[in-house]
């Protein structure tokens, strides 16, 4: 069979001054007719630059400089824009990884599906609306009718990236791009939207390039795999032989840093409670006037749960289910309304003024984007050693604990004088865990401190929590949507959804006798489950 | 040295940045280059530039020497666009950055007295603060400073507003900081660049401002202004219209470059317009 799209030694260039001199250096791919082409990397690997080279859709500056893209008897890397604008839509689709910026918000979803045949075709009104209606039924969107005349914002991420999916297989395309289209989607529906990409694809016959950093996804969707780094291919072949038997050093590294959704051995966690959250309830009013016509968000609802000392706490859940209002009522960043948060002994929540500021010291967060927690204008040293400034310590006692604390996680004490920008996102990372260390808390809350990373970094991160949990004795609330992530560092668990806590317990009984509905959904959702409970055996 | 090299890369805002060097020269040498009270009785009146060589720029209706006062008065206007910006921006960005930082009932009252401030024509006002407190040299600026810091309030509100909520202000918070430390030492740093940008028009509309008050007599009569030559060309305009003409021309270059060297430091301190 003759391949659909091939890519030869294709390359492309940076504008100089870049961190390399080729995004993509001598990529050669071929993708067949009905088969699910996954291009796997981690950030900067040239993942996302392969398919916008063969979209050409690549930002100024940056050029193809050799190679050729050929699709069906064209070479695209040499097409004249205008001849490129037939095959784009018609010919090759793509869909994006956050479909809330890639539909215009101004525009209903039926005229920008319609807009697809209005532009390529020379189908009337009718037929148009016709076939728009026939597309929305297929990607499976409930009521298809009211949808044509809704909004983008009136959708949820899901039926969005629906939309999206049925724009672009409006014109039957030969081949889809989709670059990470489940990354900025809930598990449960991640799972529901590569269903249907697989079930499309296999209706249509379409060729489909699919580029993820997630292992589970490729698990679950690919037939064939291009592992990517540094802008090179450097393996290339079925799921079946590159997930099993990877043969370059750096699949192989890649993979062995999938975390596994096997729990580790439990520890022996003590039997007493550091930190106590009973019956913590926010809620959220929005608009109306004088309290009427508001509407009532039910953040966090009556939750109760205990941290043991020494212990990790994971709260895990999808968007919306309100982890992270919880966490932040944790630190007192958000005021609950009702309920009573016990550290120790002192209610964090009856806490005012000075006293507030103080005890601030003993609990501390970790955030979970690691280019906005810190503050770009400040030194990374200044930033760690500010909290302990701030509670007493001298200038020249904080700088000496801010470079023992950036030993402490991994960094050059001899970097504390460059600024945020000049660290990598693993080490932004590193310096939010220093600040958060340096005022010596008892509990350490980390609202998704791993989420933004790669998945090697991930994993050293995690270790590097694991190991400091132990070394100091901290007691850790970890707040994660990722239950491979919740399944590699936590001893208790509670599942929440809609802000009530649906279930809970030690997370080996959760993950391996699920009780609740929910709870067993969640699991199920998991991208590439199978493998993620099997590699390593 | 990144934001210079940023900056030098446009060449409108190295020619603004020359400009003003240049009018800051101008007002530098004005003691050396004429050392006599500019408003002093100098020659005959109404003298054509270049008629005598001893007055080049010629002499107003009272036989002031125009060179002297073009001098002198580049002090003068440098002097109410800087006083009078600086005391625009402080209070603006405070209220702003008050305003912004807390929200809720405090945004409201600030912002309510904002729009109040802004609603009123602000030469009308600076004609009412004039009238009351009369027209010296301190007041005029400080009343021009007290009528143009609505504007830069509202820009130091939304910037705060996008980020307060960011994740760096809400680790400070967690770490026991201060309001006010928060305020002025986390966030002002990174919401200031726009405002510097935004200072740069002040500054300009504060040098026109002047004139126009000047132009009114409503300025400081006993200081050589700009806009106070161009007040007494106004009954020689048709035929001896050199004597507004040259006071009207150093204004508009000076409001050129300062206008210059502000785009030139938002192009240079904005990063999306990078590389382009």
């Amino acid at each position: 069979m003759s391949a659909l799209l091939t890519l030869d030694g294709l390359s492309v260039r940076l504008p100089p001054g870049a961190d390399r001199t080729h995004a993509l250096s001598d990529v050669s791919l071929s993708l067949q007719p009905n088969e699910i082409l996954c291009i796997v990397g981690e950030s900067g690997s040239g993942k996302s630059m392969t398919a916008n080279a063969v979209m050409r859709l690549l930002p100024t500056g940056v050029v193809i400089d050799q190679g050729r893209i050929v699709f069906g008897d064209r070479d695209l890397a040499s097409l004249g824009e205008e001849d490129m604008r037939q095959v784009r839509g018609a010919g090759i689709a793509m869909i994006f990884q956050e479909p809330m910026t890639a539909l215009n918000p101004l525009r209903t979803i039926g005229d920008q599906i319609g807009e697809m045949f209005r532009i390529h075709t020379q189908l009337s009104e009718a037929e148009t609306a016709g076939r728009v209606l026939e597309l929305l039924a297929e990607v499976r969107i409930p009521d298809p009718k009211l949808t044509i005349r809704a909004y983008p914002h009136e959708l949820s991420g899901g039926q969005r990236q629906r939309a999206m999916i049925a724009m672009a297989l409006a014109l039957d395309p030969k081949v889809l791009i989709a670059d990470e289209p489940t990354t900025a989607l809930d598990v449960t529906t991640q799972a529901q939207i590569l269903a249907l990409i697989r079930d499309l694809q296999a209706r249509k016959g379409t060729g489909v390039m699919f580029v993820t950093h997630d292992f589970g996804v490729v698990a679950e969707i690919a037939d064939r795999v291009a592992v990517m780094q540094q802008g090179k291919v450097v393996e290339i072949g079925t799921t079946h032989e590159v997930l099993r038997r990877p043969q370059h050093h750096y699949t192989r590294q890649l993979i062995g840093a999938v975390p596994q959704l096997k729990a580790p051995p439990p520890r022996s966690i003590s039997s007493q409670t550091i930190l106590s959250i009973e019956d913590v309830s926010k809620t959220y009013r929005t608009g109306g006037f004088l309290g009427r016509g508001a509407r009532v968000t039910h953040a966090v609802r009556d939750v109760s749960l205990k941290l043991p000392k020494g212990g990790t706490l994971g709260i895990v859940g999808e968007s919306g289910s309100g982890k992270s209002t919880l966490a932040r009522c944790i630190v007192r960043l958000i005021e609950p309304e009702k309920g009573v948060i016990r550290l120790e002994d002192t209610n964090l929540l009856s806490l005012a003024g000075e006293d507030l500021r103080r005890t601030r010291s003993r609990v501390q967060m970790v955030f979970q984007d690691p280019f906005g927690s810190l503050n770009p204008r400040r030194k990374a040293g200044d930033l760690v050693a500010q909290g302990p400034m701030i509670h007493g310590a001298s200038r020249s006692e904080a700088v000496a604990r801010a470079r023992e604390l950036f030993a402490l996680v991994g960094l050059d004490p001899a970097s504390t004088d460059r600024f945020p920008h000049e660290f990598s996102g693993g080490q932004r990372q590193r310096i939010g865990l220093a600040r958060a260390l340096a005022l010596q808390p008892e509990v350490l809350v980390a609202d998704e401190p791993v989420s933004a990373l790669d998945v090697s970094v991930q994993a050293q991160v995690l270790t590097l929590l694991a190991d400091l949990r132990t070394r100091l004795g901290l007691s850790l609330v970890f707040i994660t949507h990722d239950l491979r992530v919740a399944a590699q560092i936590c001893d208790l668990v509670a599942v929440m959804k809609d802000g009530v806590v649906v279930e809970s317990g030690p997370i080996a009984q959760v993950f391996e006798h699920p009780q609740h509905a929910y709870t067993q959904a969640l699991l199920g959702s998991i991208p590439g489950r199978s493998f993620a409970l099997n590699q390593g055996d | 040295m990144n934001l210079l090299r940023a900056y030098c890369r446009s060449p409108s805002a190295v020619a603004g940045l020359l400009l003003l060097v240049l009018v800051v020269m101008m007002a530098a040498s004005a003691g050396w280059l004429f050392p006599r009270d500019p408003l002093a009785l100098a020659g005959r009146p109404l003298v054509w530039p270049g008629d005598n060589p001893r007055f080049y720029l010629g002499t107003d209706n009272s036989g002031r020497d125009i060179a002297a006062q073009i001098f002198h008065g580049a002090r003068i206007s440098l002097l109410i666009g800087v006083v009078a910006t600086s005391i625009a921006i402080v209070i603006g960005v405070v209220i702003g950055a008050v305003s912004g930082y807390y929200g809720g009932w405090v945004d409201t009252a600030l912002m309510r007295v904002t729009e109040a401030f802004q609603t009123l024509p602000n030469f009308l006002l600076l004609l009412v603060l004039v009238a009351v407190f009369g027209s010296n040299l301190m007041t005029v600026t400080i009343a021009i400073g007290v009528v143009s810091w609505p504007a830069p309030a509202r820009l130091t509100r939304a910037e705060f507003l996008s980020l307060r909520n960011r994740e760096f202000v809400q680790a400070c918070r967690t770490l026991g900081m201060k309001d006010r430390q928060i305020i002025f030492r986390e966030i002002l740093p990174n919401a200031l660049p726009p405002v510097i940008v935004y200072a740069s028009v002040v500054m300009a509309v504060a040098i026109l401002l002047e004139s126009a008050l000047a132009f009114l007599r409503l300025s400081d009569p006993n200081v050589a202004s700009w806009g106070n030559l161009i007040g007494l060309g106004r009954d020689v305009l048709r035929i001896q219209w050199y004597v507004s003409a040259i006071p009207g021309l150093a204004i508009l270059l000076t409001v050129l470059a300062v206008s210059l060297v502000g785009q030139g430091l938002n192009d240079a301190l904005n990063p999306r317009l990078k590389g382009r």
